[in-house]
């Protein structure tokens, strides 16, 4: 706590667009144009703050960067979490509920930089591409800056609590969103089934959390007291705080000293805290990344969503549940890391390969998006499981890629369908003559999304599958009596090989949405697209182009992010 | 119990909300049928705006109860009229709860046909609100019972209040047939207790039953525990006790299964927690046997059944009032996870239970109001309590649609309302407790409710009606209300809850406190 005032930058963030909310709550429904007007200023604001905090951090990461080799190299109690502390910036924290160690922590570190930056863009041109909405414009604004809000409460919260406070409260006016505004033949279910998956995990990784947290009070206040005293000497913990606590530091710093393996939990021969609940929590929030078998939710829910939820929900949701996953499970309980993710890993691989299948067959052309969004996130989620620092930042760094590539994407087929009022790929043809600008982002987005050298794609990718194939000869899986070693090599090989089928529907969707023939008299609507529509694509189409000839923008804040998770996984730098 | 002696100042200090309660009552009598040489009765046309003098003087009394803060130089904690009251800050608390939810009953009954012009009848809520406030501070078996009858017998008059109306009188029927049974079996039980010990003081119990007669054989004092279970069961509808529930709710006026469903519920787990933590505290052991454990594992295992078996059954209701009604079985579930959590080893543990529990009932009070509240103003207009009449809400009435989206939201457990704060404390009490097992079936039933909390949202915001363009009138006491419930709900939810939740610490810290 500096004792200057501070403008409370991350707060504002989210707060702007629960004011805006609030604001167009009580206008007059028929104004739809001044509602408008105040969605895309806070929308704006998000992005400029967002912006501002982006850049602000990497000025930081070259001296943070050295900072931190300096103090990984010099060892000693803590190292983790101490450089996880240094590493945030913009803090804000103020009590909430003190007697339950709840505060309002919020922080900045090169994890969540980038999430807030694709928050942002996002929202700008989600509010962009829902200009023409008419029914009801009012209801949908409020909603989907409340939405917005949640996106951003979780990205920057540092206290699990808070984070997940907001994480629900970004679920509700998805529902709405889908249910409400969504495509009319799906939408209520689709709705509910998003809904139901997405808070079963979240609620078991809750009970996860509160026992984490238990756990780390009894532990500080048993066998760790002399840990939690060096934690307080260490500057991680303040000396005045209480032993239970939902701030990520306290919990990480238990976990550091040791409190979430002790052996013999609930009296199981062999079993750990760690070891027991990080299935339930990585997973619980896996739901949300789309993981395998609980992706069923995300295809329908694209393709039910209006175009703006379906941007913001493919582009920014299905990350927060990575960034949740790899925040509460990999950060907090690297020791149930190390047991689990050689097995998950298979699931991230089937998310890979049979994503990219489901997407080829696909007629709809939402659907083709929606699928081909399981298929990236698996890459997410297998960057997290190779544990080492080159893996873990293409896993950074495809959720931003992939989250701009497919908010392009789903915009590029809301503006074809718009005009098209159809998504069928057989009978679409020859749009690239009437719809250029259109034509070309999709391109670049499926150029992308196939790691063509030059796009953020490739740069996120290509590191995915370097830094498992580095992981191969330190990992090995325990079945019984059989160890199954090296296979890490094998997963990036067929993994690889869903990169393949990506190309190959991407390229049969190009092919046949935007070349051919044009069928002017069944499409008669079909024009070029608005300069609103315009900007979206721009908006969304350059940080791929930005992130693919200069990935130093974005790589070494992630590193800088990583660094104490990879100390407390003991991947080296 | 060797109490302190307090001067008559300060006893009639500590019953002073009951004295007022008393005296509006007299005052609503006043106003229907006048008082000679006193008071004129209200002309016919103006005998709502007893509707208004209640909800405002319940509300000052809510606020007087606030100011009379146990625990000061002029009001000591401790026990008052010979033993029988008990003052402590969790019985201010629990009065605070249902003032306020008699308040806004009150006004909530303003406008509805039947009972809104009928002074009798908030004279007959007024009585009912105090024999609740007295149950939060008993202290002794017979004030006990007495104010748990002084609480019912009113209760059931207004359950069957509209006599015209069949279904109306069949609930009043059924709940007088349910609670007097009920009743009965736990005097029954209270009278065990007082026989095995010949005390009938709470506090002074234990300290009888654990020695003499009883030190080698628990089974007759757990036999009067589990009657007077069933008596608590009833009241708050747990299963297997909740078969009234249903019938009651959807058959009374809507107001009155509102202030049912709150008021009633939270003197209810007020005495609950009083009576088990002072009668069979987790010092009594009979015989080698922990008396607490057997009633945790009883509460907890109603806690599971209740919040399955409510939840479950909700999904298929088709009338809002029952949907309700079994949602009020679940949540009967989820605050008992926090009486469970009673188990826990540690003080810090037992108190974090009772202010779980505490703040529970607190905010489920505004949620569960401002849920009836919105289902008044709909059903005094359109006349139908259906979940699919409610079609088209949002585009018909977009505030009220908000509004009710707000109250179920709450009741779901979803941010940033009350109740997601409110569920988070009783889960971590539970887990804190040893309980994780149950805080997971709690975290399940709650999804299994969002279903159908969501399914009257969707029907509100996504089905169409040909009624779209005829608002909803809303006439100025419902204004209030609504806004009053919902800006609590919300505040409860973000920026009110360390007050609240400190206040409810206070009030389970002064259980324990001698």
């Amino acid at each position: 706590m500096t004792e200057a005032f501070q403008f409370p930058i991350l707060s504002v963030i989210i707060f702007t667009p629960i004011v805006a909310a609030v604001v167009i709550l009580f206008i007059d429904s028929e104004k739809r144009d001044l509602i408008r007007g105040i969605a895309i200023t806070a929308a704006v604001i998000v992005l400029v703050l967002a912006a501002a905090v982006f850049f602000g951090y990497n000025a930081r990461v070259p001296a943070l960067t050295e900072a931190q080799v300096t103090l990984t190299s010099a060892g000693g109690d803590q190292v983790a979490t101490t450089l996880f502390e240094r590493g945030l910036a913009f803090e804000e924290k103020v009590d909430w509920v003190p007697q339950l160690g709840i505060t309002y922590h919020l922080g900045i570190d090169g994890l969540n930089a980038p999430m807030v930056l694709l928050t942002g863009l996002v929202t700008v041109a989600g509010v962009l591409i829902s200009w023409r909405i008419d029914d009801r414009t009012r209801e949908f604004m409020v909603f989907f800056m409340l939405l917005v809000a949640g996106v951003l409460g979780v990205f920057l919260a540092i206290d699990m609590f808070v984070l997940f406070f907001f994480y629900e409260l970004a679920i509700f006016p998805m529902y709405i969103l889908i249910a409400t505004w969504g495509w009319v033949k799906l939408r209520e279910y689709a709705a509910m089934k998003l809904t139901l998956y997405i808070l079963i995990g979240s609620v078991i990784a809750l009970v996860g959390v509160i026992a984490m947290a238990i756990a780390a009070s009894n532990f500080f206040s048993g066998d760790g007291a002399a840990a939690f005293q060096a934690a307080k000497d260490a500057g991680v913990i303040s000396q005045n705080a209480s032993t239970f606590s939902f701030d990520m530091t306290h919990l990480m710093a238990a976990g550091e000293a040791g409190a979430y393996s002790a052996v013999n939990y609930l009296g199981i021969d062999g079993m750990t805290f760690a070891k027991l609940w990080f299935p339930f929590v990585f997973i619980g929030f896996g739901v949300l990344a789309g993981l395998f078998p609980f992706h069923n939710w995300s295809p329908d829910g694209h393709v039910a969503a209006p175009t703006a939820v379906s941007m913001i929900h493919a582009g920014v949701l299905m990350k927060l549940g990575a960034y949740a996953a790899l925040r509460a499970g990999v950060q907090l309980l690297p020791q149930g890391a190390q047991v689990h993710l050689p097995w998950i890993v298979f699931l991230t691989l089937i998310n890979v390969v049979y994503g990219a299948f489901i997407a080829f067959r696909q007629r709809d052309f939402k659907y083709v998006i929606g699928f081909s969004s399981v298929s990236h996130m698996g890459l997410v989620s297998m960057g997290f499981a190779s544990m080492n620092i080159i893996g873990m930042t293409g896993a950074g760094l495809q959720m931003f890629s992939h989250g701009a590539m497919t908010a392009l994407f789903f915009g590029c087929v809301g503006m074809v369908y718009d005009r098209a009022h159809t998504r069928d790929i057989p009978s679409l043809g020859g749009f690239a003559k009437k719809m250029p600008w259109v034509a070309v982002a999709f391109i670049l987005g499926g150029l992308a999304s196939m790691g063509m050298p030059g796009l953020s794609g490739f740069v996120a990718e290509f590191p995915i599958f370097q830094g498992m194939w580095a992981a191969s000869q330190n990992i090995s899986l325990h079945i019984g009596g059989f160890t199954l070693q090296n296979y890490y090599s094998i997963i990036v090989i067929i993994a690889a090989l869903g990169i393949v089928i990506t190309a190959a529907y991407v390229l049969r969707v190009t092919g046949q949405v935007f070349f051919g023939e044009f069928d002017a008299k069944k499409y008669p609507e079909v024009g070029d697209i608005a300069i609103t529509d315009r900007a979206i694509l721009i908006l969304l189409g350059a940080p791929l182009i930005i992130l693919g000839v200069y990935p130093t923008i974005m790589a070494p804040m992630i590193e800088s992010g990583l660094r104490p998770i990879l100390a407390l996984l003991g991947g080296g730098s | 119990m060797g109490a302190t002696e307090y001067t008559l100042g300060q006893n009639l200090l500590v019953i002073l909300p009951e004295i007022g309660l008393a005296l509006l009552a007299v005052i609503v009598l006043g106003l229907d049928v006048g008082i000679p040489g006193i008071m004129r009765p209200l002309s016919e046309g103006r005998k709502q705006l007893t509707a208004v003098v209640c909800g405002v003087v319940l509300a000052l009394l809510a606020a007087l109860t606030l100011l009379l803060a146990p625990g000061t130089e002029t009001i000591p904690q401790g026990f008052y009229w010979g033993g029988m009251i008990r003052y402590d800050v969790l019985a201010q608390l629990f009065k605070v709860i249902v003032l306020a939810a008699a308040s806004i009953t009150s006004l909530m009954s303003y406008g509805v046909k039947g009972i809104g012009r009928k002074p009798e009848f908030y004279l007959v809520l007024v009585v009912s609100a105090l024999g609740m406030t007295l149950m939060a501070g008993a202290a002794d078996l017979i004030m006990a019972f007495l104010a748990l009858e002084t609480t019912s017998i009113p209760l059931y008059i207004l359950a069957g209040f509209k006599r015209e109306d069949t279904r109306s009188s069949e609930s009043g029927m059924k709940y007088f047939l349910f609670g007097s049974f009920a009743s009965a079996i736990m005097l029954y039980g209270l009278s065990l207790l007082y026989g095995f010990t010949g005390h009938t003081n709470l506090y002074d119990l234990a300290g009888y039953l654990g020695g003499g007669m009883f030190a080698n054989n628990p089974v007759p004092v757990l036999a009067a525990m589990v009657l007077v279970v069933v008596g608590f069961g009833f009241k708050i509808s747990a299963v297997p006790f909740h078969f009234w529930t249903p019938d009651v709710y959807e058959g009374a006026p809507t107001p009155v299964t509102a202030f049912l469903s709150v008021a009633s519920k939270a003197a209810s787990f007020a005495l609950l927690i009083r009576f088990f933590l002072a009668v069979f505290p987790n010092t009594l052991v009979i015989g080698g046997q922990d008396i607490q454990t057997f009633w945790v594992q009883l509460l907890a295992a109603s806690a599971v059944i209740s919040m399955t078996i409510g939840n479950v059954v909700a999904l298929a209701q088709k009338n809002i009032k029952r949907l309700l009604a079994y949602s009020s079985i679940a949540h009967a579930g989820y605050t008992l996870i926090g009486v469970a959590a009673l188990q826990s080893t540690t003080l810090n543990g037992q108190t974090q239970a009772v202010a779980s529990v505490a703040f529970y009932m607190f905010m489920y009070m505004f949620t569960n109001l401002l849920a009836f509240a919105v289902v008044v103003v709909f059903s005094e207009a359109t006349g139908s309590e259906t979940i699919a009449d409610l079609a088209g809400l949002s585009r018909r009435s977009p505030w009220l649609a908000l509004l009710m989206t707000i109250a179920l939201l709450s009741l779901a457990g979803i941010p940033p309302t009350a109740g997601f704060v409110g569920k988070f404390f009783l889960f971590n009490s539970a887990v804190g407790s040893g309980l994780t097992w149950l805080a997971i079936v709690g975290v399940l039933n709650s999804i299994v409710a969002l279903y159908y909390y969501l399914v009257v949202i969707k029907v509100m915001y996504v089905n169409r009606s040909e009624d779209e363009n005829k608002p909803i009138p809303v006439s100025r006491p419902y204004v209030w209300v609504l806004a009053i419930t919902a800006i609590a709900l919300l505040l409860l939810g973000t920026i009110a809850v360390q007050p609240v939740f400190e206040w409810a610490m206070r009030s389970a810290g002064s259980l324990f406190a001698s």
